[in-house]
């Protein structure tokens, strides 16, 4: 506090590093397309114009995970996917989180049968589960403030 | 039924010996293995039936005689009329020649069937499975392979099912 | 469950032996794996290419990872029940998908439909179609690299999708369409949206026709790449738009029509170039012509009940419940069991915005199909990629994916 006071002065802004290594992650957080099913053309919805993302910091979507920190699971993962998916989430660097995005990826949907996995979280670790069949774009956008709020939080005993 | 129609389901009841039926306009035939092949072909030539729409199977079990009714779909431009013909199969790897060289679109159809049906296609060009994991053991549209429903956690048994589910690490 | 296997095993080269040639063996030229997730690809399909310099050779499909078993498990639920899934099959086209299910029930166990119920069908199909066409060309010209048309269509989308959910109450799967009719009448608003949307949208197809039909590079990356004549259309099988870009004029709604098709008056679209420009050009024809039919469905519009009144397989309004026992008794059977189908199996196909679209049912007598299968337009379709992929750059590949218009829920069910 007291430095503060004397450094206005200078130009100079003090903060905690948590603090700003979490506000940098959030506003610039690339997802990667990993749109498989009918949550892929609500995820391009809220991609493209009247809800549109690149409010938040995702302009691009990065098809190549080594470059993509955010992996969106929109859509229904088979048994066949499962392996892919696991291989991709393997190859993204850290920090990286998941959100998956709608019924069939949180939970196995509406489809509980030998062809579906039950949820994504049997392949990869999920950080944010988005509800909805699929869900309207202002709730995946919602499950994404949710990340950002999450990602704040994190401390440094975390990632350092 | 309408005039075409009538010719060519007459035509392949006196040389084949099948047997037709009609419920709600439409018109299937009853033909066995042996003579699919030359049916298709006397079809396609003789009566212009040039597309094959669909090609699939229904399973019957537990009855064995038959096991399966293999469906097969024609159409024809000319006149815009469809056909159905119909084989039974017996057994629980039944096999039947393929019709890919009449009509080339049977390929993946028949590929869908040896993978969902576990039916064989003879002389069929390639045949592999096409929906399923290329190891995969078991032929999943078969009435005595089970769906695989997984439990459905409500309060009550959350727990309980919570620590058998496989979570994955990081 | 069993444990999951997420190991990926290593393909040797003898298991592609019989499946390319023999150069790519030897090494002179370059299998390419364009995997399951790739930005163009429309979906989770995997193409193994086999590429000599930048030329495809071959190119083999391997589809399956969206397979989500909807034929078995519609085997486990009750008639309508199962329609729930139908919308999850082709998720651009879900209004038609119920339609055609909803179509083969009414065949098979004979239930009439009243014909406000059924120009309400037209009017939400042929939106449907002008969405789908929508993504399909937002989609096709963010490949070739024109970036607005994508924005723009999905803001025309939106208002389709609006005007969905007034009705269904769900963007995409609405479920509106049930055995018998509808599943409730339009609300007040509905017809000042439609109107709305009329009068706005032809300016708009004006616009994407401004940006694309002749710009140089569109065309230069259109024409002449995938043409496809109409002979080999016909033996592969192939509908839709695809099959009347190579000039033959057939659609399901002019040659069977159903629902009511037959009081209204549009054109079909064709053209005799039979590649990608052609393609694109009966489309955005066919959107149009969409908005015909619109426009006339919705002067014609009768009065009436939007279900039937066939109380064996549509439940009774919830109003007559406390005073008729017989409703009560349908009801109670209805819920607990569902309505039973006679022995016997029915096919029924509608024109989707890909193609043929059907339903083969088979029923036991029992409240459950015993066997539906979907003939879908994108399984067929997608096997003539091979045949046009010959000779063209990996660049062209890209377009002629766009083209053919395929969508991986048809694709893997």
């Amino acid at each position: 506090m007291g430095i503060e006071q004397k450094l206005g002065n200078l130009g100079l802004v003090t903060v905690k590093l948590e603090e700003a290594v979490n506000w940098a992650r959030t506003n610039a957080m690339w997802p990667m397309l990993f749109g498989l099913a009918c949550c892929a053309i609500e995820m391009m919805s809220a991609q493209a114009s009247d809800y549109d993302m690149s409010r938040f910091g995702m302009e691009l979507m990065r098809a190549s995970p080594r470059q993509a920190d955010l992996m969106i699971v929109a859509g229904r993962v088979s048994r066949k996917m499962a392996p892919v998916l696991r291989r991709l989430y393997d190859q993204m660097p850290d920090p990286k989180w998941v959100i998956a995005m709608g019924d069939c990826a949180s939970c196995g949907g509406v489809f509980n049968n030998y062809a579906i996995v039950q949820g994504v979280d049997e392949v990869v670790p999920v950080d944010v589960y988005v509800a909805g069949c699929p869900p309207r774009p202002e709730a995946l956008i919602h499950g994404i403030l949710t990340l950002h709020e999450k990602v704040k939080g994190e401390k440094i005993k975390d990632w350092a | 039924m309408s005039d075409p129609i009538q010719i060519a389901t007459q035509a392949i009841e006196e040389r084949f010996g099948a047997q037709s039926s009609e419920f709600r306009e439409q018109v299937s035939l009853i033909i066995q293995p042996e003579h699919i092949v030359q049916a298709c072909q006397v079809l396609h030539n003789e009566f212009s039936f040039d597309m094959l729409v669909d090609q699939t199977a229904v399973d019957y079990w537990p009855q064995e005689t038959p096991r399966f009714h293999l469906v097969y779909q024609l159409y024809s431009y000319t006149y815009h009329i469809r056909l159905f013909l119909r084989v039974p199969l017996n057994g629980n790897v039944p096999s039947l020649p393929t019709i890919e060289s009449i009509y080339p679109n049977a390929n993946w159809h028949e590929r869908e069937l040896w993978d969902m049906f576990g039916i064989h296609f003879e002389n069929h060009s390639d045949l592999r499975r096409i929906l399923m994991p290329h190891d995969w053991e078991g032929h999943p549209l078969r009435k005595d392979y089970p769906l695989g429903y997984e439990e459905v956690q409500f309060t009550f048994n959350y727990d309980e099912i919570d620590v058998r589910k496989p979570y994955a690490k990081k | 469950m069993p444990e999951l296997d997420t190991h990926i095993e290593e393909v040797s080269l003898d298991g592609l032996r019989r499946l390319v040639s023999e150069e790519a063996i030897e090494g002179r030229t370059v299998l390419l794996n364009m995997g399951p997730q790739h930005p163009s690809t429309h979906g989770v399909l995997r193409l193994l290419l086999e590429l000599d310099g930048e030329k495809v050779v071959n190119c083999i499909p391997d589809v399956g990872f969206l397979h989500t078993g909807i034929e078995k498990n519609m085997e486990a639920k009750t008639y309508e029940k199962a329609e729930v899934m139908t919308d999850r099959l082709d998720y651009l086209n879900t209004v038609g998908n119920n339609l055609v299910y909803c179509l083969a029930i009414e065949k098979l166990v004979g239930l009439d439909v009243p014909v406000r119920a059924q120009a309400i069908r037209v009017i939400l199909t042929e939106l449907q179609r002008i969405a789908s066409h929508l993504v399909w060309l937002g989609t096709h010209a963010l490949d070739l690299a024109a970036m607005s048309v994508f924005l723009y269509c999905f803001r025309e989308r939106e208002v389709i999708l609006d005007i969905i959910e007034m009705c269904g109450g769900q963007r995409m799967m609405a479920t509106f369409f049930r055995p018998g009719g509808l599943w409730r009448d339009t609300p007040v608003e509905f017809e000042a949206a439609v109107r709305n949307f009329l009068k706005n949208f032809p300016k708009r197809i004006k616009e994407y026709e401004d940006l694309l039909s002749k710009n140089p590079l569109f065309l230069e990356r259109t024409k002449n790449i995938g043409v496809f004549t109409a002979e080999d259309a016909i033996r592969w099988g192939v509908t839709g738009p695809t099959l009347r870009a190579s000039g033959i004029s057939h659609d399901l709604r002019k040659v069977h029509p159903y629902s009511g098709y037959e009081q209204y008056d549009f054109e079909v679209p064709t053209s005799d170039m039979g590649d990608t420009y052609g393609r694109y050009l009966v489309r955005i024809e066919e959107m149009r012509q969409s908005l015909r039919i619109v426009q006339q469905a919705l002067d014609k519009l009768p009065y009436g009940p939007v279900r039937s009144n066939n109380r064996k397989f549509v439940p009774p309004p919830r109003s007559e419940l406390g005073v008729s026992m017989e409703a009560l008794i349908h009801h109670f059977k209805l819920w607990t069991e569902g309505f039973p189908a006679p022995k016997g199996a029915v096919y029924v196909a509608v024109e989707s915005p890909r193609g043929e679209l059907g339903v083969f049912l088979e029923g036991d007598g029992g409240p459950k199909p015993y066997r539906v299968h979907w003939r879908t337009p994108s399984f067929v379709n997608l096997q003539i990629l091979p045949l046009l992929a010959k000779g063209h750059l990996v660049a062209d590949l890209v377009a002629l994916i766009g083209t053919v218009d395929i969508v991986l829920g048809d694709v893997d069910r």
